[in-house]
This record gives structure tokens, C-alpha cells and sequence, in this order.
């Protein structure tokens, strides 16, 4: 892949940086799963982001063992998106009621997580530092029995991170093309008419949230691995409509689009604040409205769909394989 | 008395102060094809929105071979061997002709046999050409069809079809009826329908609901000379809304 060669061609800020893109990519992959496939709109999955930076923080400096941190942080968002999705999807609530229950717990978290500077506001050896937020998070580190762990460099993370997106992203097309990912559908398609075929849509939007909730919770662990820092603001309402944006522009319910759009959002974002200090937020604003403009449905679908005309008017040829930058 | 597969006791649905179905005592015997017909208003879709278990009664119970139907979510009830058409067409639009037969293959027969049973019932259904085609693309005479063979892939024990010749030419809602009653070999059925024609072609028991009663029960012949149903129904057009 050339997602391989790519460090020996980029500066090691470069890297970095796309490092910390790859994460974001794994945050947006979360919502595309509950919403582009199930339907569900979750304001709250930077909450599970930083619920799985937090977890992360805590074990990592308590125990110094990432690789067990990384997990925490998986567990840690899974069970806040259960527990959520339990009394939502169990008690019936509608999808706008859920879309602000979930970002309302995000404000939540935020708040709470800004009002812990007092010292006493430590689990062990981590203080939680308030909107300061927690710092001296250790950095993600191949640990293997017996031997000292090795903190892994800017370009093995990279590989490290890919790598992990890679399997995400498989993981989740398997899920969605299982008959589980197409009675999902379906429940996104019209709830009450799967409910009356005779599924029980309730455990499987549970699920499908739970899952998702981890695989934030992962990216936010990576996060905080990456930053050795974790702070409040990832329960921002900007990092919370952000998530919405990336996937938003990428188009939701491909996978594919989630990767390229938070990846064409990200790039975008950097370009445009590299160009000029004073209108970034302004241009930006500017950028995500043509997009949406001009590719309502998002742009892997949209350039799916072109591209596939295209190969058709070119030629009587057989309708081209929907390729996605991933 | 085994042989009865739906039976309701004093079935009462109220909204607000207003009650939409009053004391129903309805029973249906297995293997049976049933009309209910009644002006608008008279409680149907209610009634059938109750068997659905997607209304909860406010009053009364509803059996369903062993199963008390007012205790269980609607899924668990399509799980039991119910199934059910709507009035409008209520079809995944986005999804192909067969993923919509799958859908519904895959809760009676599991994962292995839902492609199988989704081509047979393409194939009953004479839909084969259409099979990938989004059912949002197709007209509405046949995404009532599409309809029909979800109903048929889910292989129900009853059936409760909600005016299943809505949006039909004459020609297709006497196919309708010719298939309605082929599905009748399978399954006990239960039809709301406005169009006596199509009641009249299917040569079944008929029920009259009003303001959300039952107000009379036999054969087509017997319930058009029953004068007060031509009073408030058939015959004359006066107000009868309930």
C-alpha cells in the first residue's frame, strides 16, 4: 500500500501529523457505523473520544502499561455507550431526543472534567488538572513479556495507527455486509416496519452504539498515547460537530467516506490556517458549504457515482469498482 | 376450540376521550379468510394496529393461538407468525426488490435459506426482472406487490392485510384477489378493504365495524341485505362517520 511508503516521503512533522489525522479517521469511522449505517445521529461521540482519553491517562500513569491502557479506554467508552444506549433505545426515545441526550452528556462531561483542577481530583498518580487538563500521559509503547517496553517512535506510530485504522475499517465492512449490517439498514431505512418483520431492533441499535462507542473510545486512547495530554476541550461542542462534519462531507454510510472526508477536512483546516491567520474559521465555514452544496450525499458517493458514469459513457464497459482514498 | 387462531374480548382502545374501538369480541378460526369492512373511521386500522401490538388496548385481550398478545413487543408478535401489509406500502424504497424479501426470509428461515425462500418469492411474485431494481423506483401497484411477497417470505400463520388493492388498476386488484386467496391455502387471513368488488371476488366472511363495534357478521350476500348496514354503509351516503 502506499500508505507504507509514506513516512520516507514526508517530513517527520508531516507524519505526525497525519498520525493524529488517522486517529480523528478512526473517530469519524465510529459515527459513520451508528449513523450512516444504523441511522442513529450521535452528538456524542467525542464524549466517548475523551471518555477513552481520560481511561487512558488514568491507567497509563498508574499502571505504565499502554497496551492494557489502550483497552481501559476501549472499556471505559463502550460501557458510557451502553449505559446510554440502554435506557435511549430501550426506553424508546426518538432520534432527535437521542441526537441532544448524546450531546448534552457531552457538555456534560465537559463541564465536569474542567471543574477537577483541585489536586484532589486524581485517580492514583493522575490528576485530572480541570480544563488545564491531564498531562504526563505516557506514550504508547510496544510492551512484550520479560523485556523493557519500547516507547514507539513518530514513525512506528505511524504504522502503528495505519495499521489499526486498516483493521477497523475491515472489521467494520465485514460487520456491515453481515445479514447483521443489513437488517441494520433496514432499522435505518424505516424502524418500525423491521420491528414488525420481527426484529428485535433494540438490542441490535444497542450493539451497533456500543461498538461504536468503542471504537471512539480507541481513537481517543490514541489520542491521548499520541499527545501524551488529554484536556476538556474534546468534550467541546466543536469537537462534537466536527465528528459530524468530517463524516458529513466524506458522505455517510461508505466507510471509505468517513476516512476521506476527515482526512480532506483536516488538510483543508491546516492549509487554510497556514495561509491566513485571520479568516481561517471563515474560509473553512465557506469550504464545508460548497461541499455540501455540491455534493449533497457527500463526496466518496458523489465521485463514486461520477466516476461510474463516466466508465460507462467512456466505454460499454462494465461499471467501475467504487474506490475510496483509504 | 383449538382451531381458533385470533380471538379478542372486549377490546377497548380509547385516544383522549374518544373511542376507537369499543368492545370488540372478534374470533377467527384457522384456515379462515376474513373482510372487515366499515366506513372510515369505524376503528380498522385501529383494530389492526392492536393485533400489531404497535397499539396497546386500554381495555380487553387479544389471544393469538396460545399467546396473549397484549403482553408482547410487536416484533416478538411478527416473530409468533404474524404478518402484516399496510395500507400505505411500507417497503425499505432505498433497498433492491430481493434485499426487501430477504429482510423479511431471514426471520422464518435464518441466514442459510433467505436467499433461497427471497427467490422463490421473486419468482411467485413475477418480480425476477426487477430484483435488483430499488423498490422507490417502482410504481405503486407494484410496490404493493413488493409488499405481498414480503408478507410471503415471512411464510406467517395469519396474515392482516390492509387494503392491499390501494393505488391498483381493476386488472391488478383482480390478480390481488386471485393471490389473496392462493394465500389463503397457507394462511389464515384477515383483509380490510374499501372495494366491494374485491370483497365481492374474494367470496369471503365479512365483518362490519362501526363506530368501533361490530355491527354485523356473515357471508357478502347477508351483509349487503342486513338494512342497517345498507343504511349506514353500502347503499345510501350519509354521514357515518363514528
Amino acid at each position: 500500500m502506499a500508505l507504507a511508503a509514506l513516512p520516507f516521503l514526508l517530513s517527520l512533522f508531516q507524519v505526525v501529523q497525519l498520525t493524529v489525522f488517522m486517529i480523528f479517521c478512526l473517530l469519524a469511522l465510529s459515527l459513520d457505523l451508528i449513523w450512516g449505517f444504523g441511522g442513529i445521529l450521535s452528538f456524542g461521540q467525542a464524549a466517548f473520544f475523551g471518555v477513552g482519553g481520560y481511561a487512558y491517562g488514568v491507567i497509563g500513569i498508574n499502571s505504565g502499561r499502554t497496551a492494557l491502557a489502550v483497552v481501559a479506554a476501549v472499556v471505559a467508552a463502550a460501557l458510557l455507550a451502553a449505559l446510554l444506549g440502554y435506557f435511549t433505545f430501550y426506553g424508546r426515545v426518538g432520534a432527535m431526543y437521542f441526537a441532544v441526550i448524546t450531546l448534552t452528556v457531552t457538555l456534560i462531561l465537559h463541564q465536569v472534567m474542567g471543574s477537577t483542577a483541585d489536586p484532589r481530583y486524581a485517580v492514583g498518580a493522575a490528576r485530572l488538572g480541570g480544563y488545564n487538563g491531564m498531562t504526563n500521559i505516557p506514550s504508547l509503547a510496544l510492551e512484550l513479556p520479560g523485556r523493557p517496553s519500547i516507547v514507539l517512535e513518530p514513525v512506528p506510530l505511524f504504522y502503528a495507527v495505519g495499521a489499526t485504522l486498516l483493521l477497523i475499517v475491515a472489521l467494520c465492512r465485514a460487520l456491515v455486509r453481515s445479514s447483521f449490517g443489513r437488517v441494520l439498514r433496514a432499522i435505518r431505512e424505516d424502524e418500525r416496519r423491521t420491528e414488525l418483520l420481527g426484529y428485535d431492533i433494540r438490542w441490535r441499535k444497542l450493539l451497533t452504539f456500543v461498538i461504536s462507542g468503542g471504537i471512539a473510545g480507541l481513537a481517543g486512547g490514541l489520542f491521548a498515547g499520541w499527545g501524551n495530554f488529554v484536556n476538556p476541550q474534546v468534550f467541546s461542542l466543536s469537537q462534537s460537530a466536527l465528528v459530524v462534519i468530517w463524516v458529513m462531507v466524506g458522505g455517510r454510510g461508505t466507510l471509505y467516506g468517513a476516512v476521506a472526508g476527515t482526512l480532506v477536512v483536516q488538510f483543508l483546516t491546516n492549509y487554510l490556517g497556514a495561509a491566513s491567520v485571520t479568516y481561517t474559521t471563515v474560509l473553512l465555514g465557506v469550504a464545508l458549504v460548497l461541499i455540501v452544496l455540491l455534493f449533497p450525499r457527500g463526496l466518496v458517493p458523489s465521485l463514486g457515482l461520477a466516476a461510474r458514469r463516466l466508465a460507462l459513457g467512456l466505454a460499454q464497459a462494465p461499471p467501475a469498482e467504487d474506490s475510496g482514498p483509504a | 376450540m383449538s382451531d381458533i387462531v385470533l380471538e379478542t374480548r372486549g377490546l377497548v382502545k380509547e385516544f383522549g376521550g374518544l373511542r376507537a374501538v369499543d368492545g370488540v369480541d372478534f374470533v377467527l378460526r384457522r384456515g379462515e379468510l376474513r373482510c372487515l369492512i366499515g366506513p372510515n373511521g369505524a376503528g380498522k386500522s385501529t383494530f389492526f394496529h392492536l393485533l400489531a401490538g404497535t397499539l396497546r388496548p386500554t381495555a380487553g385481550g387479544i389471544r393469538f393461538k396460545d399467546l396473549d398478545l397484549t403482553r408482547l413487543e410487536p416484533h416478538e408478535i411478527a416473530r409468533a407468525g404474524m404478518g402484516i401489509k399496510f395500507q400505505v406500502p411500507r417497503v425499505y424504497d432505498q433497498l433492491p426488490v430481493a434485499e426487501n424479501l430477504w429482510l423479511s426470509a431471514h426471520v422464518r428461515h435464518g441466514r442459510a435459506a433467505a436467499g433461497t425462500v427471497a427467490d422463490r418469492v421473486l419468482d411467485e411474485i413475477r418480480f425476477l426482472q426487477h430484483r435488483n431494481t430499488p423498490v422507490g423506483h417502482l410504481s405503486h401497484g407494484d410496490r404493493q406487490w413488493v409488499e405481498i411477497g414480503m408478507v410471503l417470505a415471512a411464510e406467517p400463520e395469519l396474515i392482516l392485510l390492509d387494503e392491499p388493492t390501494a393505488g391498483m388498476t381493476h386488472a391488478e386488484a383482480r390478480r390481488t384477489a386471485d393471490l389473496v386467496r392462493e394465500i389463503n391455502r397457507r394462511a389464515t387471513v384477515i383483509v380490510v378493504e374499501h372495494d366491494m368488488d374485491f370483497v365481492r371476488h374474494l367470496a369471503a366472511g365479512v365483518t362490519v365495524l362501526h363506530r368501533g363495534a361490530i355491527l354485523a357478521q356473515g357471508s357478502m350476500d347477508e351483509i349487503r341485505d342486513n338494512p342497517v348496514v345498507r343504511d349506514i354503509y353500502l347503499g345510501k351516503r350519509r354521514r357515518a362517520r363514528g
